[in-house]
């Protein structure tokens, strides 16, 4: 602690170390943040549901969503993306994820929404296993901390059944 | 900056910053804002840094005591024994 130098290496050195402690701090104090998100969505319309010519099926909606995020902002939270999959089970994979519609919510002035929507990626099947399949529409979201890790979750909000014939 | 300097420097330096960084985390959590925590946090570090870095002249209130060299002469340094056995290359000329 002789030199201004020794003085300033150790002033920084501790200063970020504190910064980090901080830091971890804030991001322990999210484990105690138990949002409570409300989202519904409602199939209006199947514009299209045909088979490519590749010999997948491909299907357009229209969707009424409306979801409430607000809950899960804390003074911790940068940003929100929330995405909209639809997903169902086939006979080789008891799981397919297909991503229709995404959204990042910068703030929590915007994390109310409310929208009817066309898928914004196409819905294509690997193969033609869609005619007359049970579909989940999955609302999953992950909260994006200005620090610490991302916190994923996500939420059923419509069940619907797709047309045994093509369009 | 002399001892008693150096350590006033070193405790005031660690008291400061973890006071600003309990400061700073408590209202930011209260407030519910991240960027006044980091604010607050950026702005006490500033201070520290003014408070605890330059030598003040208040770090050097107690100058070392050095010995009046009378002091010293009463104690001759002891010298060093000729060895009888090897007389060293030096003093066989």
């Amino acid at each position: 602690m002789h030199s201004v130098l020794y003085r300033l290496n150790t002033l920084i050195t501790l200063a970020g170390f504190l910064l980090a402690v901080m830091c971890s701090l804030a991001s322990f104090t999210d484990t105690f943040h138990v949002p409570s998100v409300t989202a519904h969505a409602e199939v209006l319309k199947v514009n299209r549901f045909r088979k490519q010519l590749t010999g997948n099926d491909e299907v357009s909606l229209t969707l009424n969503v409306s979801m409430n995020l607000r809950s899960t902002f804390t003074w911790n939270t940068k940003q929100v993306f929330v995405f909209v999959a639809a997903e169902y089970e086939t006979a080789k994979n008891s799981l397919n994820q297909v991503s229709l519609w995404d959204h990042i919510i910068q703030d929590k002035g915007h994390a109310k929404l409310e929208a009817q929507i066309t898928n914004k990626y196409p819905f294509i099947d690997q193969g033609s296993h869609l005619r007359g399949k049970k579909i989940q529409l999955v609302l999953h979201w992950y909260i994006m901390p200005k620090t610490g890790k991302t916190i994923e979750d996500k939420m059923v909000i419509s069940d619907f059944r797709l047309p045994q014939v093509y369009t | 900056m002399d001892w008693q300097g150096q350590k006033l420097s070193e405790q005031l330096m660690q008291i400061l910053l973890v006071l600003f960084a309990t400061v700073a985390f408590v209202t930011g959590y209260l407030m519910g804002s991240f960027q006044i925590m980091l604010f607050i946090y950026a702005a006490g570090v500033i201070l520290t840094t003014l408070i605890t870095v330059p030598n003040w002249p208040f770090f050097n209130r107690h100058p070392l005591q050095w010995l009046d060299p009378i002091e010293a002469e009463h104690y001759p340094k002891p010298q060093p024994v000729a060895s009888k056995k090897k007389p060293t290359k030096q003093y066989q000329k």
